[in-house]
């Protein structure tokens, strides 16, 4: 195993650690929105999965890998005035309705890209930013501060977010829906109103999330998320509803993505075993739950719909 | 909402949201039908002849509706509980996974004992997938649509591991094809067929006996009574003196039971009488485990009713499959319309409830059992009232 942990090993597992958490990162903030406001959308991954196709056919189309976000960014807006729709106005069983949207986005990408592409054909890339001088560094250099754009601007939504949800009044707002919405209503705070714009920010970082996961691999496959929108939902719960204690959850399941990654490229994972190696996010997941649920408290109103009056 | 209409008209037109809900689905699929270049009624009509329009249609129709049945039932057990299983995908693989092990791994025994046995570790790998997520969502409040889900993506995983692995088709390495199959299961685990066909066999009617045995569990004996409290209020389940906890467990660990038994019956009943896997649980299922969600809702959360629905909601995947052949789509599209449809028929449900109990009041569907939502009121009633005798436990396990 001595070859295994070597200073290059390191970064290079580190750096991609930091890649591969971006995508869950920006879902999961979303997910954090709709979640302080009571509503459970468990559509991510089909939102991605839209976003993704795309983000990637507009960049395969224009070459153009902001046009390709700003793409994913319109479906998953799109889808997400939609699962509001569903959730807040309908009042359906969130639960369900969320897998409904989800194989919706795992079937409806799957035939776009056939019918619009078929073969897959390799996209252009996030370029790589340097930062000035921090790049420079050894080792640290590598690991943090050689990215593209995209990287730096997820980690800077961490503060953003935590600032709109704790000290705006759309934040409270958001809050307050979500905790106590018979007490917002009395107050004057348009529960549905409020609960549409959350769940409508989410669905547009999914769309986002999805966008940057295509663009990053250059390549749009059928089922091209594999479960990460799930995950992403999952890691609302455990980092405690917080986008702070979200980034370390994403964090950690980059590390463990590239971890398993590296471990394959390496061959110390024979092939044989990929699958269950692949399991090991799920796993740790429920884990992870299994130990944090007693002590994490939910938003009191979470996936119960308001209506005025009860 | 309040309409004044009577009670009987409240009925029909409650009975008659689900199935709105499906065609205004469909009318969203003519729609896309006719993005792709499709004429959408050519389109469905082919659907509706594939579906029910002849003999080997409507074998088809209950071949699909079989799983239907046993995960919509298990679903039943679930929500009357108030518990979510979305794990039944999940579930169901671990079914068809225990059951191939069963069979090839038992030693050769006449078919009356072996069939019995091979549905039996289905039924206990489905139980056991389902146990897990209950046991969690009971001891530690680890939420249960979480929990069900990340398993689902570790059944997958699993499959996929033991289907190219240990247990391969020995023949699939001597070929050096490698598919990711197993063996063909010895005869003796063969279902047998009904009516001397050569398709359909056993496993609807075995369906149809757990609906009905899930009727009477549900509606006749303490611990469906029990089960059904904690579903309508687990304080005052808990109150009363009946253990949630392991009422929670056990309906869960039921639900994934049934669920395992579709995924057995899967395996045994199937043409080629083997496991296969395609890297997703939609290729081992047909998407059965999310399906008999719709089914169960369709069915207005009553194991009789949901005979009916899955039967409708099989016709709809068996026509949707004659439609994507005819007009030539990829099969994409029914993954698409099928989530269309669990979307509609799960913001239909709420309308139906609300018809449903006397005041039009609005409430959750999983809070209110939509059909038996007046005769459950009055059971939750009586858990208060000492005279229906058996009913309780004493058990002090949660109070």
């Amino acid at each position: 195993m001595g070859e295994v942990f070597t200073a290059a090993v390191l970064v290079a597992v580190v750096a991609s650690a930091i890649r591969l958490a971006v995508p869950l990162l920006l879902a999961s903030l979303g997910e954090t929105f709709g979640q302080r406001s009571g509503v459970l959308n468990l559509g991510v991954d089909g939102i991605m999965l839209l976003g993704a196709f795309a983000g990637y056919y507009a960049v395969l189309k224009t070459g153009n890998v902001w046009l390709g976000l700003l793409a994913g960014a319109i479906v998953g807006l799109f889808l997400g005035l939609a699962s509001s729709f569903i959730a807040v106005t309908l009042k359906a069983e969130q639960g369900i309705s969320g897998i409904g949207v989800y194989l919706f986005g795992l079937g409806m990408s799957d035939l776009l890209f056939q019918k619009l592409v078929g073969t897959p054909i390799p996209i252009n890339t996030f370029p790589k930013v340097d930062i000035p001088i921090l790049s420079d560094i050894p080792y640290l250099g590598p690991m943090f501060f050689q990215h593209s754009t995209v990287v730096y601007l997820a980690f800077a939504a961490i503060p953003v977010s935590t600032f709109i949800i704790n000290r705006t009044t759309f934040g409270m707002n958001i809050r307050a829906v979500g905790e106590y919405p018979e007490a917002a209503d009395t107050l004057g705070v348009s529960v549905a109103g409020t609960r549409w714009a959350a769940e409508t920010i989410g669905g547009t970082l999914a769309g986002i999330a999805g966008g940057v996961l295509a663009i990053s691999l250059g390549i749009f496959q059928q089922n091209l998320t594999n479960g990460a929108g799930f995950i992403a939902i999952a890691l609302v719960y455990f980092g405690a509803f917080t986008p702070l204690g979200i980034m370390w959850g994403a964090l950690l399941f980059g590390a463990i993505n590239a971890l398993v990654l590296e471990l394959k490229t390496l061959e110390i994972i024979p092939r044989d075993l990929s699958n269950l190696a692949a399991m090991a996010p799920a796993i740790i997941t429920i884990l992870a739950l299994a130990v944090v649920a007693r002590r994490i408290r939910a938003p009191a109103a979470l996936t119960k719909p308001f209506t005025r009056g009860h | 909402m309040t309409l004044n209409l009577t009670d009987q008209q409240r009925r029909i037109v409650a009975y008659s949201i689900p199935v709105l809900a499906v065609f205004a689905a469909l009318l969203f699929g003519a729609i896309m039908l006719l993005l792709l270049g499709a004429n959408p009624i050519e389109g469905y009509s082919e659907m509706f002849i594939g579906a029910f329009g002849s003999g080997d249609a409507l074998i088809a129709t209950i071949l699909r509706a079989t799983p239907l049945l046993f995960v919509g039932t298990g679903i039943v057990i679930a929500f009357r509980a108030n518990v979510i299983n979305i794990g039944a995908e999940g579930q169901m693989v671990l079914g068809g996974l225990f059951t191939v092990m069963a069979a090839l791994y038992l030693p050769s025994m006449p078919s009356l004992i072996m069939i019995p046995l091979v549905l039996l570790a289905g039924v206990i790998g489905g139980g056991l997938w389902g146990f897990i997520p209950g046991w969690l969502k009971a001891y530690l409040k680890v939420n249960e649509i979480l929990s069900t889900i990340m398993l689902n993506i570790v059944a997958v995983q699993l499959m996929s591991y033991l289907l190219r692995g240990p247990l391969i088709d020995p023949q699939e390495i001597e070929r050096g094809t490698r598919i990711p199959q197993s063996a063909r299961l010895p005869e003796s685990s063969d279902l047998p067929m009904l009516f001397g066909s050569d398709r359909l066999h056993i496993g609807w009617l075995l369906a149809v006996l757990c609906a009905v045995a899930t009727y009477y569990l549900l509606w006749r004996t303490p611990f469906g009574f029990r089960l059904r409290a904690v579903g309508l209020n687990e304080h005052a389940a808990r109150y009363a003196g009946i253990p949630v906890r392991r009422t929670i467990t056990m309906a869960l660990t039921l639900s994934g039971a049934l669920a395992g038994l579709a995924g057995a019956v899967l395996v045994a009943g199937s043409e080629s009488h083997r496991m296969f896997s395609d890297g997703s649980t939609l290729g081992f299922t047909g998407g059965a485990g999310f399906n008999g969600i719709v089914a169960a809702l369709l069915g207005g959360l009553h194991p009789l009713w949901t005979i009916a629905s899955s039967l409708l909601f099989g016709g709809l995947i068996v026509g949707g499959q004659a439609l994507q052949r005819a007009v030539q789509v990829p099969s994409a599209l029914i993954v698409a319309l099928n989530g269309l449809v669990v979307v509609f028929v799960v913001a239909a449900d709420r309308y139906r409830t609300m018809l449903l109990t006397t005041d039009g009041r609005d409430q959750q569907i999983i809070d209110e059992g939509s059909m038996h939502g007046g005769e459950d009121a009055t059971a939750l009633g009586s858990v208060y009232d000492p005279a229906p005798k058996g009913t309780h436990s004493y058990d002090n396990e949660d109070l």
